[in-house]
């Protein structure tokens, strides 16, 4: 038929064929090139599991560039550094009395967040661009374990001697070698009396059970913080809990979830809805409240009896990273504690520098005072740091805590 | 006429035949190799990570272990389903929105076509995040919506269809759907109002000519010449919204977890890469599947 019709289409016809067949032949031939790269991806992840023995890895260290070039590149979370007219002023004069240039980058938004971003470039031994940056407790614990930090030359860190007791000899460092602290805080209960009715909150028995409270409830997703102030609250300590009692807390909160208690776990965000009133009351961080009391006095802010959890994010210096001498430098420099005064008259968390209230009793006496800012030692005997968790823990507790999070 | 074809002209023909069977490879090769880098190799290696087994400590290794595709569906399966449903809800409001605002655009705007089509894209010069954000206040506790909801009583229909649970609107089902219905709004604009605009208005007249009323009108002509728009506006909708985990992390409780945020979840809070990597197979194959399903009810062939 279709030769009857037009046989001058033929051979375009023909043309169509073999475009088809030759299609096909690149499919076939591209589908080798899939297949080889699947056996490429089947072969190259992880490392021999024998690597690891158990214990830490040795971390990579790269030439130090110090010496010729005068910069440092520091990764920090946001609104954690003193601002006056756009420009950071400690920064400013960093540079100006040492001649070295501050790259400072307000990258660091979440511990997992930035170490996923990191890690594949610390696992292959490369550099990842930064000298140092700031970690919270528990990730500077895992980073040590897998040897992605490098430990501090305290030669170039003199101040560091001004590192307060409370926090020289912590379970994961030990004698300080890797770590010291840039800031700490503490989490707490946070509430809104305008849609609390009035109350206070003072117990996570409360924040969890009362019914005045209900749907208006944000945790942390940071798990050390929420779960620990829950096992405080059990009169468990937090330097030995175990799996039976972190499960049994784990437990406490998912009957609130289950409940309709708690409307959600948060991050950094928790602080709009909280001044809004739209969340009555939530697991907070000291600096935050601080922050947001300076607009709303009214909001209300309890460190529970029982205890609460202390956290600090800490300076390291990742393995490979090429200005390591400036980086020491810079954190010498914010250990002498009238720079760190300077910060915290920003910040408003609680320093770790020795000194930094004296310091800051010249500028402003009525912020030396806050309990929240420089916990007197009856406040700073409740708190409690998570202990050190091994990677099977450090997984399993997650995948619970996660499971609730996302269930 | 003829099964005589001149030899001569045979043989001119065969060096553009040649042509033919080179040009369009070369042309489809930049094309190929972006698929390959980008989507192929990606794909094998998220097959190979979602069968390994380890942890971060010790590195992971292919193992073949299919049991995480199990763990993931008996686990994850209300979270799976609830984004399906969401998607779903959140693609049938855009359709419904967006078909008489594409409609009014292409055949009733006149001066201000372009920049009520603008208008439609404008939100998009702003950020996602930020857009979904803007969400949060304007659900507000004792903002003006919530208010209305309350004041005319269809908080108590939304409570009745489980959309909300108390009486807020916020962190919600119905704040999801509703964040999930407006980020999404213009990709289901854009492709129908491309379909109803190049639609040739005598048909109407002709329709009318023939004694169809307006429903009619609607349902026997204009809808199914708008057909491809419909088909590739949901498509553009649906996929990116069952995997969208903004939205529900931001508007949501923790009874509206979608399946996005689970696999944000494993990936980089519990360092569970094989699980991670096995939800996402999951959500793609469940998404290629319905997908197929609906584009061969829809009838492709015509559709392009």
């Amino acid at each position: 038929m279709a030769e009857d019709r037009d046989p001058m289409i033929d051979p375009m016809r023909a043309s169509f064929a073999r475009a088809a067949l030759s299609r096909r032949t690149a499919l076939t031939g591209l589908a080798a090139v899939g297949a080889a790269g699947f056996l490429a991806a089947c072969g190259s992840p992880g490392k021999a599991p024998t690597s690891s023995a158990g214990a830490s890895k040795t971390p990579l260290s790269a030439p130090d560039l110090s010496d010729t070039e005068k910069v440092v590149n520091w990764s920090n979370w946001q609104a954690y550094m003193d601002v006056a007219g756009g420009k950071h002023p400690t920064l400013d004069a960093f540079a100006k009395a040492t001649g070295i240039k501050v790259k400072y980058n307000e990258d660091y938004n979440d511990n997992d967040e930035f170490f996923a971003k990191v890690r594949p470039l610390l696992e292959s031994g490369k550099d990842t661009g930064r000298d140092v940056w700031c970690s919270t407790d528990w990730m500077v614990a895992r980073l040590i374990r897998l040897g992605y930090v490098q430990p501090l030359d305290k030669a170039n860190i003199p101040n560091a001697t001004n590192l307060a007791d409370s926090l020289t000899n912590v379970e994961f460092d030990p004698g300080r070698s890797f770590s010291l602290p840039w800031q700490s805080g503490f989490a707490g209960i946070g509430f809104n009396p305008k849609s609390t009715g009035g109350k206070t909150v003072t117990t996570m028995d409360q924040l969890l059970h009362d019914p005045a409270l209900k749907g208006k409830v944000t945790l942390l997703t940071e798990m050390r913080d929420s779960v620990g102030l829950v096992l405080i609250e059990q009169g468990v300590s937090l330097a030995t809990v175990t799996a039976d009692q972190f499960a049994a807390a784990i437990q406490v909160i998912a009957d609130a979830k289950n409940a309709g208690q708690i409307k959600g776990f948060t991050g950094n965000d928790y602080t709009k809805p909280l001044a809004s009133g739209d969340t009555a009351a939530c697991v907070a961080w000291t600096g935050d409240v601080v922050q947001l009391r300076l607009d709303n006095p009214s909001l209300g802010f309890t460190l529970p009896d029982k205890g609460f959890t202390l956290w600090s994010d800490n300076f390291v210096i990742p393995a490979m990273a090429q200005h390591k001498k400036n980086a020491e430098k810079l954190i010498n420099y914010y250990y002498d504690p009238a720079v760190m005064a300077q910060v915290e008259a920003y910040v408003n968390y609680v320093a770790p520098v020795k000194g930094t209230k004296e310091a800051l009793t010249k500028s402003d006496p009525t912020m030396a005072n806050n309990d929240l800012i420089f916990p007197s030692d009856a406040t700073l005997a409740r708190a409690q740091v998570f202990r050190g968790l091994t990677a099977e823990e450090e997984t399993s507790f997650t995948r619970q805590f996660q499971a609730l999070v996302t269930g | 006429m003829a099964l005589v074809v001149p030899v001569g002209r045979a043989s001119r023909k065969r060096p553009a035949r040649k042509r033919g069977t080179f040009t369009p490879l070369l042309l489809l090769a930049p094309a190929m190799l972006w698929l390959t880098i980008f989507f192929v190799i990606p794909t094998f290696s998220l097959a190979s990570q979602s069968l390994q087994t380890g942890d971060i400590d010790n590195g992971f290794t292919l193992t073949w272990h299919f049991q995480t595709y199990a763990d993931a569906l008996s686990r994850y399966w209300p979270q799976f389903l609830r984004s399906l449903v969401f998607a779903g809800s959140a693609t049938l409001i855009t359709l419904l929105v967006g078909y008489p605002l594409a409609w009014f655009i292409a055949h009733r705007s006149g001066p201000f076509k372009t920049m009520l089509l603008v208008l439609v894209i404008a939100p998009f010069f702003t950020n996602f995040l930020i857009r979904t954000l803007a969400w949060i206040t304007i659900l507000t506790d004792n903002g003006p919506v919530t208010g209305f909801f309350r004041a005319t009583g269809l908080i108590n229909v939304l409570r009745w269809l489980g959309l909300v649970g108390n009486d807020t609107l916020l962190y919600s089902p119905f704040a999801v759907i509703a964040g999930l219905a407006y980020n999404f709004l213009p990709f289901m604009v854009l492709p129908l109002y491309t379909s109803l605009e190049r639609m040739d208005m005598r048909l109407l007249d002709a329709a009318g000519d023939l004694y169809a009323n307006g429903w009619q009108t609607f349902w026997k002509v204009i809808w199914p010449l708008s057909l491809p728009g419909v088909v590739s506006g949901t498509l553009l909708t649906f996929i990116p919204a069952a995997g969208d985990f903004i939205n529900s992390k931001l508007l949501g409780n923790t009874q509206t977890t979608m399946i996005g945020q689970v696999i944000d979840a494993q990936f980089l809070r519990v360092l569970d890469y094989p699980m991670a990597a096995a939800l996402s197979f999951i959500l793609m194959a469940t998404i290629i599947v319905m997908v197929g399903l609906y584009v061969r009810a829809a009838g492709t062939e015509e559709l392009v």
